[in-house]
């Protein structure tokens, strides 16, 4: 299935504005599953993952768990908040500021209820010990996210950087 | 400070960076989620070496120049991490990957009740997970069973992209609970499917007098697969004289339905469920 992103334009300037200077480019899809993929839903789950990286860069450079459940759930905020822990525990902050997203959704399950996406990603990592900086890095990624449906948005539950 | 107190303060600085600056990490490229690794340092004195990543942070005091061993389970959510000393410039990356162990299988089925017999009508989607809660994203086969007490199983091999799999199977022709069955590396995960019998299929009424009334009567009510219609289905009777139209909804009760409608020389009695029509019978004059 074609996603023909018309709204491409509007989508990418949308998510530049929202994650500051992080540019988006969002791949036309082909599907695995047989339930089609509405170009609302696929604008909302995109730019719900874009806002979770907005959080997870607030959360893991403020140490603060609490900002977690907006965005993600399940073992994706089980394990940034255990990394959170392990930060606060050892006088660490890491910040992320990412540079830019590829990505393309891969799946959406038969009943709806979650949706798979590739995001090649750019980021600089800067690790902070009591405050000095230690390092700063550039970091290019795959990750494959699933995201699931909540009242109101698409929540993080799997946010995994893989190894191609 | 005295201008000497700060000379050997900078000196000592100075020395430090230097034997930073020469010290080094040598880093497995990746390796298993929760096994036991090693990372050789190379240099002299004491260093701090930090792993970190979104997923977990670890972060140990060491002796330059020997081996440090990371015991199993020390490291085990799947992700890259950086892989550095204190005050040295160099870093290195490190894959965690999976556990080759599947342990979870997230299973969901739907619908949870349907009718028999309905094509593609049961979907299931599968993401597989090691006992880390990390997505195994190398390619499983997850071997998928749709069944029902006394009927034929259906069976589908699927290969996991990503981690995850779906497929779509047949409603069984015969009603009943069925077992939808997810294996995958010797983890089975089952949800149960109601299969229920479909819209009656073929409705026969037979009519016999009853003093001033006809007596009116289905046959056991059963769907196109055999099987039969729950109590409660509603079966409509329809008599129609002259112009003149008489209804009567009756529930299914022990598979048939009875009613008694005026007797009327003539009329045409016909029965139905919902759009499904029945035989039509011409009450003789």
């Amino acid at each position: 299935m074609r996603y023909v992103f018309a709204g491409a334009a509007v989508l990418c300037a949308c998510a530049t504005v929202s994650v500051a200077q992080a540019s988006v480019h969002v791949q036309p899809y082909h599907l695995q599953g047989p339930r089609p993929l509405a170009e609302q839903t696929a604008n909302a789950v995109v730019q719900d993952y874009l806002e979770a990286w907005q959080t997870l860069r607030g959360a893991l450079g403020q140490n603060r768990v609490d900002t977690l459940d907006r965005d993600f759930v399940g073992a994706a905020r089980d394990k940034l908040a255990e990394t959170i822990q392990q930060q606060t525990k050892l006088g660490l902050r890491t910040n992320y500021q990412d540079r830019s997203h590829d990505i393309q959704i891969v799946f959406y399950s038969p009943e709806g209820l979650s949706i798979q996406l590739i995001d090649n990603v750019d980021y600089d990592q800067q690790v902070l010990d009591h405050e000095k900086v230690l390092t700063t890095q550039h970091v290019s990624a795959r990750y494959v996210v699933v995201l699931t449906p909540s009242e109101t948005r698409w929540r993080v539950r799997v946010l995994q950087a893989v190894t191609e | 400070m005295s201008p000497v107190r700060a000379l050997v303060a900078v000196t000592l600085v100075s020395a430090a960076l230097q034997l930073a600056a020469q010290s080094g990490l040598t880093v497995p490229k990746a390796i298993e989620a929760g096994s036991a690794f090693s990372v050789q340092s190379s240099g002299s004195g004491q260093g701090t070496v930090y792993i970190v990543g979104p997923e977990q942070v670890l972060k140990r005091d060491v002796q330059l120049g020997s081996t440090i061993n990371f015991e199993a389970g020390s490291l085990y959510n799947a992700g890259h991490y950086l892989v550095f000393l204190s005050g040295s410039a160099d870093t290195a990356t490190l894959d965690v990957l999976p556990a080759g162990k599947i342990a979870d299988v997230s299973f969901l089925a739907r619908p949870s009740r349907l009718p028999v017999g309905l094509r593609e009508g049961i979907t299931g989607a599968v993401y597989v997970f090691d006992s880390y809660e990390n997505l195994v994203t190398k390619p499983e086969t997850v071997a998928f069973e749709l069944s029902t007490p006394g009927g034929a199983a259906q069976n589908r091999n699927i290969t996991t992209r990503d981690g995850a799999a779906w497929i779509a199977m047949d409603s069984s022709p015969k009603e009943g609970a069925a077992q939808f069955v997810a294996r995958v590396g010797g983890i089975s995960t089952t949800r149960i499917i109601g299969q229920v019998p479909g819209d009656p299929c073929g409705i026969q009424m037979t009519a016999k007098p009853s003093g001033p009334k006809v007596a009116l009567e289905t046959a056991p009510v059963r769907d196109c697969s055999g099987n039969a219609v729950p109590d409660g289905t509603v079966i409509t009777f329809t008599e129609n004289y002259n112009g003149a139209q008489t209804t009567v909804d009756v529930p299914l009760k022990r598979g048939v339905a009875k009613v008694e409608m005026p007797a009327v020389p003539g009329a045409t009695i016909t029965v139905a469920s919902g759009v499904v029509l029945g035989n039509q019978i011409r009450w003789g004059r």
